[in-house]
């Protein structure tokens, strides 16, 4: 059961997520020998250095070689250990993925991989290392879980439960400073979307930096009369089908937002639970199937419309819909 | 050297999985029998004397490891297993079939005894060290296997895995390199010539050994040397024939074959004749010492903690009486670890 409670005031969290990620994964290792880390020369940009002066034996540099790293991680798994592997989102996910279908997931193992800086977060590393296709590469491969970490607080109890869950999971977050959503101490349920904030017309679904843009944009649109409930649909797999076709039960509009392509991403695992339950209209807020480039994440985030305004430009889009032309899908609740 | 098994003995174990793979092969009608057939004699090595583990816990978890990243010579290996006594001689017809236990590349989860899964080439290398280095870590005395192809050697994922391996000094890891020199679309030197396979290994800094790979005993002196080596992985290059002992040796387009009834007589009629003439060399053997050494033997040392001393049992209805126990009476003991 998921005990969570927002936060007042959206801020930037004093905590960066990779901080809360080795944290986290020390506090495991402290208490489970089975537990080790491995990195592909990202040690110091992933902020598992502690990690890795603290448990040395438990610590593995591979070296620039995801793919080996993935398949050492199997085999790790494979004798008892418990592997957390990491690289940027876009190398641990595309230059991994027959490694992680093979050798971690058909092959039944235990393998944790964490793709850090997804989406424009990847900044001034620009268009080679922005994944906005992570989450599509996953996404097909059977059986693995994928959860986009929203904060700090989410870090924190989502890595602990992902350590005791056997099997594959994906975890994708950026590296440094979000903005907080949730209180200190709040607990997540894998699988089970958030409910932020209630509303009658229209649900935003969002993952990730996507979240606190929703919040804003939902209260900007309360202003205009349009109540706006708002969901952290935090596992994008197995996404909460249930949850999706309530809020299309009740709201008969959603919007997702999310920092990825929309193709693959968190806007195809909804509309997909909406076809298969409650049809209703969708906006889709994301990438719109563009390649990354370098800026800042700020200019990214308006260069590629991952904005509030965006956010509420696609309720009123969809309102309009609501009211057009899903007149003739009669909702038989 | 001073080996538990003899030599003749293991030639009879690997005449015998050369005949029960064929036999396997045979139930489908098509299949991997190169590559299958060229590591018959290292899995004799392995599964008749070197390679730890109880057939009535494949799960034993101070068992050494194989993996065989050649995932395609699952047939050769599931052979072996069932010799062994893994499981049933009759599970052996279900390769290929839906919803069988033996699909034509090797599976952790459907097979007992396979240790894993494997037929994306190129992963087994870096799984294999995964294990070792996960042994290390847990201060297991466990080893791990790993057999590759040549044609594998493509892969640039096993170089990473090579340059790892040897930086981390991985002592428990024992791998082999099937260089039968033929791959799925022709002989290696044309499709993309791997040169001196031994030189690459060893400038990566393991300690390489190359061998015949169809001399059970020059690749048994192999690996008890890769044992008692220190400090850095072992590589054994097997110098082999694809499809070695059938009329599928050497030549072209023997990767898979489909197999008619005619040629699978001859091969396993020819298979059969091999086991005879192995059998009869080690039943000269043996009655050899018996005749050296007349008086009554202590019976030869057979730790029951050991349920890698077991021989495979070759049953076939013509087989000779051992003399050596049945395998069942020992393994139990040695696997409540």
């Amino acid at each position: 059961m998921a005990m969570f409670k927002v936060m007042d005031k959206l801020e930037k969290s004093p905590v960066m997520m990779r901080d809360a990620y080795c944290t986290a994964l020390m506090d495991l290792a402290s208490e489970n020998d089975n537990i080790v880390a491995l990195d592909a020369d990202l040690v110091s940009s992933s902020g598992m250095k502690p990690f890795f002066n603290a448990y040395p034996e438990r610590a593995i540099n591979v070296g620039i070689a995801e793919a080996n790293m993935v398949g050492i991680a199997a085999g790790l798994s494979a004798v008892g250990k418990i592997p957390f592997v990491h690289s940027f989102g876009c190398f641990a996910t595309r230059k991994t993925c027959d490694q992680v279908m093979i050798s971690a997931a058909y092959a039944k193992l235990n393998v944790k991989i964490l793709g850090s800086d997804p989406g424009v977060t990847a900044a001034y590393n620009g268009g080679t290392h922005m994944p906005f296709e992570d989450i599509g590469v996953m996404r097909s491969i059977p059986q693995i879980k994928i959860i986009e970490m929203t904060d700090p607080t989410m870090v924190s109890d989502i890595v602990r439960q992902v350590a005791e869950d056997y099997g594959v999971h994906y975890l994708r977050m950026p590296r440094k400073n979000v903005t907080g959503i949730y209180e200190p101490g709040s607990t997540f349920e894998i699988g089970k979307g958030n409910i932020l904030r209630d509303g009658d017309d229209v649900t935003v679904i969002a993952g990730g930096i996507m979240v606190a843009e929703a919040l804003r944009a939902a209260a900007r649109l309360k202003d205009e009369g349009i109540s706006v409930r708002v969901v952290d649909m935090f596992t994008v797999k197995p996404v909460d089908t249930d949850l999706i076709a309530r809020c299309a039960k009740e709201t008969r509009a959603i919007v997702t937002a999310e920092n990825h392509n929309i193709y693959g991403g968190l806007g195809s695992a909804v509309a997909e639970a909406l076809a298969k339950t409650v049809p209703a209209p969708v906006e889709m807020v994301g990438i719109n199937d563009s390649f990354g480039q370098v800026g800042t994440e700020d200019w990214l985030r308006k260069e590629y419309n991952l904005t509030e305004g965006e956010i509420c430009d696609a309720v009123r889009r969809v309102l309009q819909r609501k009211k057009r032309k899903f007149l003739w899908f009669t909702i038989d609740n | 050297m001073e080996h538990r098994i003899s030599a003749k003995e293991l030639r009879v174990i690997a005449e015998g999985i050369r005949l029960v793979t064929l036999q396997t092969l045979e139930g489908f009608g098509a299949g991997h029998i190169g590559g299958s057939m060229s590591i018959v004699e290292t899995l004799a090595v392995l599964y008749g004397s070197e390679l730890r583990c109880d057939p009535a816990n494949p799960a034993w978890e101070d068992r050494d490891r194989l993996v065989l990243s050649k995932g395609h010579a699952g047939p050769a290996l599931y052979a072996t297993l069932s010799l062994k006594g893994f499981f049933p001689k009759e599970m052996l017809s279900e390769l290929n079939k839906g919803g069988g236990r033996l699909p034509s590349h090797c599976d952790r989860n459907k097979t007992p005894g396979v240790d894993m899964t494997t037929g994306s080439l190129g992963q087994g290398i870096s799984v294999a060290i995964g294990m070792a280095l996960g042994n290390r870590m847990n201060r297991s005395d466990s080893l791990t296997y790993l057999i590759m192809g040549d044609g594998e050697c493509n892969e640039g994922q096993v170089w990473e895995g090579a340059m790892f391996a040897a930086h981390h000094k991985l002592d428990n890891l024992i791998a082999f390199v099937d260089y039968n020199k033929q791959q799925l679309d022709g002989f290696t030197k044309d499709v993309l010539d791997m040169g001196d396979i031994g030189a690459k290994f060893r400038s990566f800094g393991w300690f390489v050994q190359e061998v015949n790979g169809h001399d059970v005993a020059a690749i048994l002196n192999a690996v008890t040397a890769a044992k008692a080596n220190k400090g850095s992985p072992s590589m054994i290059i097997l110098d082999t024939v694809k499809g070695y002992g059938t009329f599928a040796a050497g030549i072209e387009g023997n990767h898979h074959m489909s197999l008619t009834k005619e040629q699978m007589a001859e091969c396993i009629k020819a298979a059969s004749e091999r086991l005879e003439e192995a059998r009869a060399a080690f039943a000269a053997e043996r009655a050899e010492q018996a005749a050296k050494n007349p008086a009554p033997k202590a019976p030869a040392p057979k730790p029951a903690d050991n349920p890698a001393l077991q021989p495979l049992e070759v049953t076939d209805d013509k087989a000779e009486e051992k003399e050596e126990p049945a395998p069942d009476d020992a393994p139990a003991e040695g696997s409540d670890a």
